[in-house]
């Protein structure tokens, strides 16, 4: 190649100014109207809900549906709602935290990725068929079950019974959610287990201590703000969840400690997803205040868990 | 094709050059002109202000959050640091080489080297790229290794040949100066001589800057040697000496400069 | 770099030849408490090396399980056998026996941490019971209407037998890729903005409160659609683009996240490199960046995709139910898979068998359609994520 040539190509490389400035200030102006969107989202769900709630919660007794106060009217259903996230809570958080364990520090390297798979697909299911099942399965199942605590703890309010003779009560509804939770609360556990400082964890056990006080004694204390705030994100999730509830409680009084019996308080969620379809004026409004509250709760409960988790790792 | 006819190259000349992190003061009041058409290598212990020089040449440096520079440096007459100057120009015409080689993983061999052209858009025809990739592979002494499997991934290479590869990506947009940043760091020794034959050639065509750790290296494929040192930690490093190669690895004018190269400090 | 997110730090765990050691070092310091006296003594004599133990051999877990098992079918035969029983027996007692049999073969020590072992072994097991038993009854009843039928009919005019779900899948197809369409795009492009232009107040800003988006009630995301179209079209307003608006609120953070850490892991020498080229940011962005990324982003849209595709409690507010195929999401009421499984099995009519059957496999394409895109998701990273280092 000649030198010529190289001067050929040089202009060709080299011709025209940057056209840099303007590309880069649309394309950051897209990206960041994106990240505003999402932001002025979040602001809608809260603005329209409230704009289509305030007839409801302006409205006299009289009119709404039922002819009881607005506040009559959710308590039982939030009652219901934080009655069934109680549960899965108390089920899901030391099964999720066994879990978490077996993949993160028990099981043979080779099985626990298969493992959280499972566990993952768990999560995947549809919430629909997770009530399905629950109508059509557990709570036949859990019949025997219901009874023999009716009949031998029946002197503790919650199993005071009669025991449902379905299974489509408050107990196997928390069961469901605890199953449909367990996921979330397993990964985020899991993650941070597994980042347990190999220092630690080695010099545990260099002092002769056994697997399982090893974990004791540095695993769990590690992990303990995220299984707290892992907890309240499951709890976000099972206080929302609507369809398992929807399906497969069954519904009529209000609010009792009986968790076995025939005669359940719904829930915010399940109640929407019921009502809904069959409801107009302002049996509607009712509805997006009930579900108002709902957004405010998972709100609180979900700011709380990121807050906490934030402060370690983000999951 | 024959061999490339030596084409004058740009002078860098920085005039009272100080670079910040955030309020941190980093390097401090560098003075240095670095010839046309030579090797200048800059050398110094770790953090004292070498590879933050470097960078702020083709105004690398501010691409990390809060860092800038006071000062200006001149390419030939031009201030790469002027108010209206576009750093996306500047770093059109000055080219850099990093300390681990970094070819884009999507990209073929063939794509790599003409990244610099395609990223920027511009309509070439395709004999004109071909044009330009063998010439430049030819130039990274890659062509021979590579002219069967262009259209293969640059990933797949050895490390000495990606950081040719990379090479051959920064001279394929012609610029007028040649930054590299301990290109060799990361190289086994029989690479590392490929690269340092490779500087020597393309000197003929290009004024480049080379950070290294290696004296030997200076040494060797430097025409003129740069010395920084840092007087403790938090203090802001600085430009010792600068001469010929020769000069200041067998009679530095600076105590600190000869301390150094005999290796008595660092 | 590490580009496995789910690599994980492994500590070897103590085998059994291991652990004794632990002991014998137990005994040494008190040995040592004993026979210690200050100063006085120049030569301290150190207690022989003890390796040994008593440990039980490997197959004793196992061993006591089963012959729990036999003992319990034993017992349990006389009175009648029951299988639920004769596991939670077998589990709860065998736990119990190799507790016991630890503590006195191995100490307290090594009993407690078999005991826990064996606790979440049986807690890992338990919480994938449901998981079965989901999988075997839906894939067990939603086999009966698993027929052409179901896939080329819709429910106009079907009344008892026959009838399919063709406009559900229509309905799902249209729904989820409106939905798609909408999130795709806001979720890339805030992503990009997060992890290469945000900074200060709006990046943390907008980080906390994608996560915060994630754990949006499904319902509540219904119910803003529906209260955002209703202002404009009134209350009765009933459109698949409604219920796609609604997916769209809680397909956005999933995109948003799992792109911004495909970004994340983009090494920083490769921006560096196509800079020093002098090419601009955003085409650094579109043409280096992007496509590094490209099979993680692709892999996390498919996930999220099949996060929402089963959803039902926002449509059900949103896209009403519906017995025909529409495929106009901008005009009248749609219906989707998950919708269409509830109100079969909520609504049966007379006789209730065939819908209800109808629901059940309705679930199950639902599901296979779920686990073909998870599957399809981790294909696609190992496939076409790019090798980073």
């Amino acid at each position: 190649m000649s030198a010529a040539d190289v001067d050929d190509l040089q202009s060709v490389v080299r011709g025209g100014p940057a056209k840099g400035g303007v590309g880069d200030r649309v394309f950051k102006g897209f990206a960041t109207g994106a990240g505003g969107l999402i932001l002025a989202t979040l602001a809608g769900v809260a603005i329209f809900l409230l704009v289509k709630a305030w007839p409801a919660i302006t409205a006299s007794a009289e009119d709404l549906p039922n002819q009881e106060s607005l506040v009559a009217y959710i308590w039982p259903l939030l009652f219901g709602t934080v009655v069934a996230a109680t549960i899965a809570i108390v089920v899901a958080v030391p099964m999720a935290v066994a879990v978490a364990l077996f993949i993160s520090h028990i099981a043979p390297r080779r099985i626990a990725q298969p493992m959280s798979y499972l566990i993952d697909l768990l999560a995947a299911i549809p919430s629909v068929i997770y009530g399905l099942w629950g109508i059509a399965v557990l709570g036949p199942a859990a019949v025997p079950v219901l009874e023999w605590l009716s009949d031998n703890l029946g002197f503790i309010p919650l199993f005071e019974g009669p025991a449902s003779s379905t299974g489509r009560t408050m107990l196997v509804a928390g069961v469901v959610l605890a199953v449909m939770i367990l996921p979330i609360i397993t990964a985020v556990t899991r993650s941070v287990f597994e980042q347990t400082p190999r220092r630690l964890q080695e010099g545990a056990l260099a002092l002769g201590a056994t697997r399982w006080e090893m974990i004791r004694l540095t695993v769990l204390p590690f992990g303990k703000s995220a299984i707290i705030s892992a907890s309240m994100l499951g709890l976000g999730r099972a206080l929302g969840e609507t369809m398992a509830v929807a399906i497969l409680l069954s519904v009529s009084g209000g609010i009792s400690p009986n968790l076995i019996g025939s005669a359940n308080p719904s829930t915010i969620a399940s109640n929407i997803a019921l009502d809904f379809p069959e409801s107009s004026g302002l049996a509607v409004n009712a509805l997006i205040a009930s579900g108002l509250v709902l957004f405010a709760l998972t709100l609180v409960v979900n700011m709380a868990a990121r807050a906490v988790i934030n402060r370690q790792v983000r999951i | 094709m024959t061999a490339i006819a030596p084409v004058k190259a740009k002078s860098v000349k920085a005039t009272n050059l100080n670079l910040y992190y955030g309020n941190f003061l980093a390097v401090k009041d560098v003075n240095i002109t670095i010839e046309p058409n030579k090797v200048t290598a800059l050398i110094g212990s770790s953090g004292c202000g070498k590879s933050t020089f470097l960078r702020s040449i083709n105004r690398m440096h501010e691409l990390i959050p809060g860092a800038y520079a006071e000062g200006e440096i001149l390419l030939d007459h031009t201030n790469v640091y002027a108010p209206d100057a576009d750093p996306v120009q500047v770093r059109r015409q000055i080219g850099m080489v990093f300390q681990a080689p970094n070819p884009f993983p999507t990209m073929s061999i063939y794509d790599n080297v003409a990244a610099g052209l395609k990223l920027n858009a511009k309509k070439i025809k395709k004999s004109d790229l071909d044009a330009i990739v063998e010439r430049s592979l030819r130039g990274a002494n890659l062509w021979d290794e590579v002219k069967d499997r262009l259209g293969k991934p640059g990933m797949g290479l050895s490390g000495g040949q990606q950081q040719r590869l990379c090479i051959a990506r920064a001279t394929a947009v012609e610029p007028d100066v040649l930054l590299m940043d301990e290109p060799a760091s990361a190289l086994d020794p029989i690479s590392t001589l490929a690269i340092e034959d490779l500087i020597t050639e393309l000197k003929k065509e290009y004024t480049i800057v080379i950070v290294t750790h290696n004296m030997q290296q200076a040494s060797r494929s430097s025409d003129n040697t740069a010395f920084f040192n840092i007087e403790g930690t938090g203090k802001p490093g600085r430009l010792v000496e600068v001469d010929t190669t020769e000069k200041i690895f067998s009679n530095p004018s600076n105590k600190e400069t000869e301390d150094y190269v005999s290796g008595r400090f660092g | 770099m590490s580009t496995e997110p789910t690599e994980r730090e492994h500590v070897t765990e103590p085998t059994p030849q291991d652990r004794p050691a632990a002991r014998s070092l137990a005994a040494n310091a008190q040995a040592h408490a004993v026979e210690a006296p200050v100063g006085e003594q120049p030569t301290r004599v150190r207690p022989p090396v003890q390796v040994a133990g008593t440990v039980l051999p490997w197959w004793a877990p196992w061993g006591i399980v089963a012959g729990v098992a036999v003992l319990v079918a034993a017992l349990l035969s006389i009175s009648g056998f029951n299988l639920a029983l004769w596991v939670v027996a077998t589990v709860v007692v065998g736990g119990i026996a190799q507790y016991v049999v630890s503590r006195v073969v191995e100490g307290p020590r090594r009993a407690t941490d078999r005991g826990v072992t064996y606790a979440v072994v049986a807690a890992f097991a338990l919480a994938l019971t449901p998981l079965v038993s989901l999988l075997y009854t839906v894939v067990s009843r939603g086999a009966a209407r698993f027929d052409s039928t179901f896939f080329t009919w819709s429910m106009r005019g079907v009344i008892g037998e026959g009838g399919g779900a063709v406009h559900a899948i229509y309905g799902t197809l249209i729904i989820t890729g409106c939905a798609a369409v909408i999130s795709v795009p806001i979720g890339i492009l805030a992503a990009i903005y997060l992890q290469e232009y945000g900074q200060g107040r709006l990046k943390r800003a907008l980080t906390f409160f994608v996560d915060v988006m994630t754990g949006i009630p499904s319902i509540v995301a219904g119910l803003f659609a529906f209260a955002l179209f209703s202002i404009f079209f009134g209350p009765g307003i009933r459109l698949g683009i409604m219920g796609a608006v609604a997916l769209a609120v809680l397909m956005i953070p999933i995109v948003v996240r799992s792109t911004e850490e495909m970004l994340r892991i983009v090494p920083n020498s490769l921006r560096e490199a196509s800079y020093a080229l002098g090419v601009p940011k955003w085409r650094t962005i579109v043409k280096v960046v992007l496509p590094t990324a490209l099979g993680g982003i692709v892999t996390g849209v498919v996930l999220a995709i099949a996060r929402i595709i089963g959803e039902t409690a926002p449509l059900l507010i949103t896209t009403g139910v519906v017995a025909s195929v529409n495929t106009n999401p901008f005009d009248g009421r749609m219906q989707n898979l998950a919708v269409f499984a509830f109100s079969s099995y909520k609504s049966p009519g007379v006789p209730p068998e065939p819908s209800i059957d109808r629901a059940w496999t309705a679930a199950l394409v639902l599901i296979l359609i779920v686990m073909i895109l998870n599957v399809g998701a981790r294909f696609i990273y190992r496939r076409f994520g790019t090798e980073i280092r």
